[in-house]
């Protein structure tokens, strides 16, 4: 058992979370008071004492379910119905997929496709947990194609089943056949209907996925599992690869990140320093001493606050990162005197209006993506050009109060860099900072020409996932 | 391994108040608090180990709500510390009682008493002022003690609350160190508006309440609402379920979700259709703009 534990820790950090001494000692105590059959149970006990940030808890669970897959009871109930062990379970399953021509053995495994599809679309209907089990069960034996020892992901076997499943005209079937039972339904009610299928549906892909994680756990062992499917923490999913599930997780995130940001900016504002003496108050306050300065008074503390140029990319690789940069800067925008943002690919567009007229800040990003005017020619990154129209149209804005920030992999499809206009911008304004979403070491190679620019910035920073966007705001309000 | 042995060195406490997982969430069912298996496990373990429980979550989900039950199922008293920005010693741990002292020394001026006794006497327990996280562990009855938005301190403060935390004792410089007599239950409780600091985590159990799912949803609005259908409080479930998946500012709470309810009840509305829906928007959602959209969204479909 201790060691079982202190396994489970190691791969816990090795995942990326902080877990300390004391806590693996907890989770060694908790554990004692939960039984180890209650497979649920002994997961809250070890996530109540191991996990402390509910961001991590996806992280977690990954991790729990590889680790204790092949050793928590679960995973003999559901195979111990069929397969008492894993070899047969192999030798089954290939002996299935040479029938599959012929036609099958017995049971459920002898169904066509199609009365699979059946069998599935009435078990989603009818919500039956049971039976939605041993059809993602029966669909990964089938359609995936597992083969041992094949060194591919978790994610492609989960793509070919759910592609021969076909699950989204399964769900127009089932929304017909319930039209079809209770007669015409209010747009509200189809709604609901949709939902509540919508999530059965989730619900039954998380079975699939599950069940081909056991049988890759059993195939080729924890260890090596725990190290694909390791996922990361939403704060360290890169900007430039985040699929769309993490791209909802990093939304989901900012906001929070965003209101701590802000308490922390306005506490380090507050309580950073004392203003400089003020003369006539602590004189006016010496009266009262019989005029000795016996209590000094400062003045209250004024720090300027920056006034913020935006100019960002939003072409095609980079759009992702802009946009979150925009939403960043936006939900803090109040740590800042004055916000302007420009979007540009080979024209350059200013959008701060679309901000101003709606508090919705996704509905604003929404417009930059469909109203602004960023293509000039051919709608390839052109950072030269886009620089000069800035300049020559908003040049004169730049002022000694503000701090330009230019977003972008300065990957220039070879055309004329006009790094000239950044070296004026840096003469007029405050700081100009330069953030780039690709690894530092990809800057500089191809046709990216970073270093150029960085010249004549205060900083190029690298900003690859939200936890080096967020360091860097935080130094820059 | 899988059976609980009553003689766990763990915070030695005789009495332990739950017998099992199991057995908290159906007293808990009983007092009208619905809660999932990791919210009675975390409460079980908490009983078990000894342990403070820092409880997180979006707002209005029942967070308080939770310290509240278990004081009620397990007949304890709520001591209850509100956290604010400013909250110092004086107002979270103990005074000394600077009027009663004075009057003390004021009264025996002239008698000729030594020094040194009035010292001692005038520090003595007469004229301590306990606050509650003071009074939660003097204290011989038993005590729930809730920490409520701790998230809203500053970070110094919290420091504070650590030595309590750990070891249930305070230090008071003039009395020495008070210890507790009796393990009380302790939950804090965070909007998480800020990081708290490693230190305070890594003394507590950790159990975020998040938006229920929608058969435990209906059943809360089932439980809370009297008189209310089996089919409106499905409806209702399934609506709000909807709304939360919309990205809006403030997604309806569990209180917000029974306050429609109820809404719905005193108009005595049996089925929700659009139009009522529309209508009574405003008592699940707090913004104008939230509403707007959801009222657009569930209106025109597709």
């Amino acid at each position: 058992m201790l060691d079982l534990l202190n396994g489970f820790v190691v791969e816990l950090r090795n995942a990326g979370l902080p877990v300390s001494l004391t806590e693996n000692l907890d989770a060694m105590e908790a554990v004692q008071h939960i039984p180890i059959e209650d497979r649920e149970a002994f997961k809250y006990a070890l996530g109540a004492t191991l996990i402390k940030n509910h961001a991590h808890w996806r992280s977690f669970e990954t991790v729990f379910e590889v680790y204790f897959s092949l050793r928590g009871p679960e995973y003999k109930l559901v195979e111990g119905d069929e397969d008492t062990d894993i070899d047969e379970l192999w030798r089954e399953l290939q002996e299935q997929q040479k029938q599959e021509g012929t036609g099958g053995a017995g049971g459920l495994d002898n169904l066509t496709p199609e009365e699979i599809a059946q069998m599935l679309m009435s078990a989603l209907m009818n919500g039956d947990q049971g039976m939605m089990r041993a059809m993602a069960k029966q669909a990964v034996q089938r359609f995936a194609g597992m083969e041992p020892g094949r060194p591919v992901g978790g994610t492609y076997y989960l793509y070919r089943t759910l592609r021969n499943l076909d699950l989204d005209s399964m769900l127009e079937k089932m929304m017909e056949s319930t039209r079809e039972e209770a007669g015409e339904l209010t747009p509200l009610e189809e709604r609901l209907e949709k939902e509540e299928y919508e999530d059965r549906i989730d619900k039954f892909k998380g079975e699939i996925e599950a069940e081909i994680r056991r049988r890759l756990v059993a195939d080729r062992g924890a260890e090596a599992m725990a190290k694909t499917l390791r996922k990361p923490l939403p704060e360290d999913v890169e900007f430039m690869h985040a699929s769309r599930d993490e791209m909802v997780a990093l939304k989901k995130s900012l906001y929070p990140l965003t209101r701590k940001l802000a308490a922390r900016l306005a506490r380090k504002r507050k309580h950073g320093r004392k203003g400089p003496l003020d003369f006539r108050n602590t004189v006016r306050h010496s009266l009262s001493y019989g005029g000795v300065p016996a209590e000094p008074k400062f003045k209250y503390p004024r720090p300027a606050k920056p006034e913020l140029i935006v100019v960002a990319d939003i072409s095609g690789s980079v759009a992702a990162f802009a946009r979150f940069t925009l939403m960043l800067v936006y939900a803090i925008q109040n740590q800042f005197s004055k916000v302007r943002s420009f979007v540009f690919i080979d024209g350059i567009d200013e959008v701060t209006d679309y901000f101003r007229a709606t508090e919705d800040i996704t509905e604003a990003i929404h417009r930059v993506n469909t109203e602004a005017d960023v293509v000039w020619v051919d709608g390839h990154s052109d950072y030269g050009h886009a620089f000069e129209v800035f300049w020559e149209r908003y040049g004169k804005d730049v002022g000694p109060k503000s701090t330009v920030l230019l977003l972008g992999d300065a990957r220039n499809n070879y055309h004329a860099s006009q790094s000239w206009v950044v070296k004026e911008i840096q003469h007029k304004a405050r700081h100009v900072y330069w953030l780039n979403p690709e690894p530092r070491s990809y800057w500089n190679t191809g046709d990216s020409i970073v270093g150029e620019y960085g010249t004549f910035t205060d900083g190029v920073y690298e900003c690859r996932n939200l936890r080096q966007l967020e360091a860097f705001v935080e130094k820059l309000a | 391994m899988t059976t609980t042995d009553a003689g766990v060195p763990s915070a030695g406490t005789a009495t332990q108040r739950f017998d099992s997982v199991q057995g908290v969430r159906t007293a808990l069912r009983d007092v009208q608090y619905l809660a999932d298996e990791g919210i009675a496990g975390v409460a079980y373990l908490a009983d078990r180990l000894g342990k403070p429980v820092l409880v997180e979550g979006p707002a209005g989900t029942g967070k308080t709500q939770l310290a509240k039950s278990i004081a009620e199922i397990t007949g304890s008293r709520l001591i209850r510390l509100q956290c604010y920005e400013g909250l110092d010693e004086s107002r979270a741990l103990y005074e000394w009682n600077y009027k009663k002292q004075l009057l003390r020394i004021q009264t025996e001026r002239g008698e000729g008493e030594d020094w040194t006794e009035i010292k001692d006497d005038i520090f003595s327990d007469e004229f301590l002022l306990t606050r509650p996280l003071l009074e939660a562990i003097t204290a011989t009855d038993p005590v729930v003690l809730l920490i409520d938005e701790v998230d809203r301190v500053e970070v110094e403060t919290e420091a504070l609350l650590l030595e309590i935390l750990s070891d249930y004792q305070v230090s008071i410089p003039e009395l020495g160190t008070i210890t507790a007599t009796q393990i009380p239950l302790v939950f804090l409780t965070s909007n998480n508006t800020r990081e708290l600091s490693e230190a305070l985590k890594r003394r507590c159990l950790y159990l975020h309440v998040d938006y229920p799912q929608l058969d435990r949803e209906k059943e809360i609005v089932l439980a809370k609402v009297p008189d209310i259908t089996e089919q409106l409080a499905d409806q209702v479930a399934r609506i709000v379920r909807s709304i939360r998946q919309l990205d809006l500012k403030k997604s309806p709470s569990v209180s917000e979700t029974l306050d429609w309810a109820r809404t719905l009840m005193l108009l005595n509305i049996d089925t929700i259709d659009e139009q009522t829906a529309k209508e009574t928007l405003n008592v699940l959602l707090k913004y104008q703009t939230d509403i707007a959209k959801a009222a657009k969204e569930l209106s025109v479909d597709e």
